[in-house]
């Protein structure tokens, strides 16, 4: 694992409540930091090519935007035939999020999670019911957990 | 405390600046400038629907999403059952470390889901260490075993 060094530490700490909102935004940034606007772009650029960065842009809030309903599909399916299932899963169009997780027995059953949005319940079991269709026998147990309230959304925050 | 927001009705312009800076934001020394180019508008234009979206939180963020693994931290998934006479205080607790990224209330049994991002692997078992003892309650830990796919774009 490639780490990062001090200065890039010091321009996530810079960035993470988001970028400046004005016409030079990297310079900006390379004036707190004490920096060439240069350097900044060169090692944004890196962090993106190793992706440490996922990408730079809006991150709407799903509920403004009409996907007011948020449903993680959770499944128990067999873990020998886990990864094909969730290549499968992970590639229709309605999957944001496909993850294999451990189960807590006896209270969690489930080891596949699926992530759906919607723009209401039905649109979210009706894509719940497409997923049941492609796992097939394969699912002993499922479920569908809704959101009913963001209680906190910051995304990541180191510590200045 | 981030209340369920009601969905709003956009501009189209809205639209398109949300649907066109999902990513891909330029790294050139005028980006706004070169985004509002491509969709026909001013750079101040671009700057003051930014400003608005993010003030009435139809954008929770503008800015670099990371991905605190490649850089040596974790992200872990974890969930609680918490009774409901106790809902709020809890929130409150949890919500209260930084090293919650994000939380959820789900209608389950285990009621509340929230993602743990540390800059170290061992971070995460100190916040679930400390979530316990703030709040006597036990947490489950779902850390990814495989990741078969992640793409948050939503078309607005």
């Amino acid at each position: 694992m490639e780490t990062i060094d001090a200065i890039d530490r010091a321009l996530i700490v810079a960035t993470q409540g988001g970028l400046p909102l004005v016409s030079r935004p990297y310079e900006a940034l390379g004036e707190t930091l004490g920096l060439p606007a240069a350097e900044v772009q060169r090692r944004m650029a890196r962090l993106l090519e190793r992706g440490v960065i996922r990408r730079i842009g809006a991150v709407p809030n799903h509920y403004a935007l009409g996907y007011v309903a948020n449903g993680m599909t959770v499944w128990d399916v067999d873990d020998a035939q886990i990864d094909a299932l969730g290549e499968a899963v992970g590639q229709m169009p309605c999957v944001t999020h496909c993850y294999q997780r451990p189960r807590h027995l006896p209270d969690w059953p489930y080891n596949l999670f699926a992530m759906v949005h919607g723009h209401d319940r039905d649109e979210v079991l009706a894509q719940a019911e497409l997923i049941a269709q492609r796992l097939g026998d394969a699912v002993r147990a499922r479920d569908v957990l809704f959101s009913s309230r963001i209680l906190k959304k910051t995304g990541l925050r180191l510590v200045g | 405390m981030t209340e369920r927001q009601a969905p709003v009705t956009l501009s189209d312009l809205d639209r398109q600046i949300i649907n066109a800076l999902q990513g891909g934001f330029p790294l050139t020394d005028t980006p706004y400038a070169d985004v509002a180019a491509t969709l026909g508008i001013s750079e101040s234009a671009l700057l003051d629907r930014l400003r608005a979206m993010l003030d009435t939180r139809v954008l929770t963020r503008f800015g670099p999403m990371f991905q605190v693994e490649r850089m040596g931290g974790r992200f872990v998934l974890a969930a609680m059952a918490v009774p409901e006479a106790q809902f709020d205080v809890v929130n409150a607790q949890v919500n209260a470390l930084p090293e919650v990224a994000h939380n959820y209330r789900r209608e389950h049994a285990f009621n509340m889901w929230f993602v743990l991002a540390t800059e170290t692997p061992g971070g995460i078992d100190a916040a679930v260490a400390r979530i316990e003892a703030d709040t006597g309650l036990p947490v489950y830990p779902f850390p990814k075993l495989k990741e078969y796919f992640v793409e948050m774009k939503l078309k607005a």
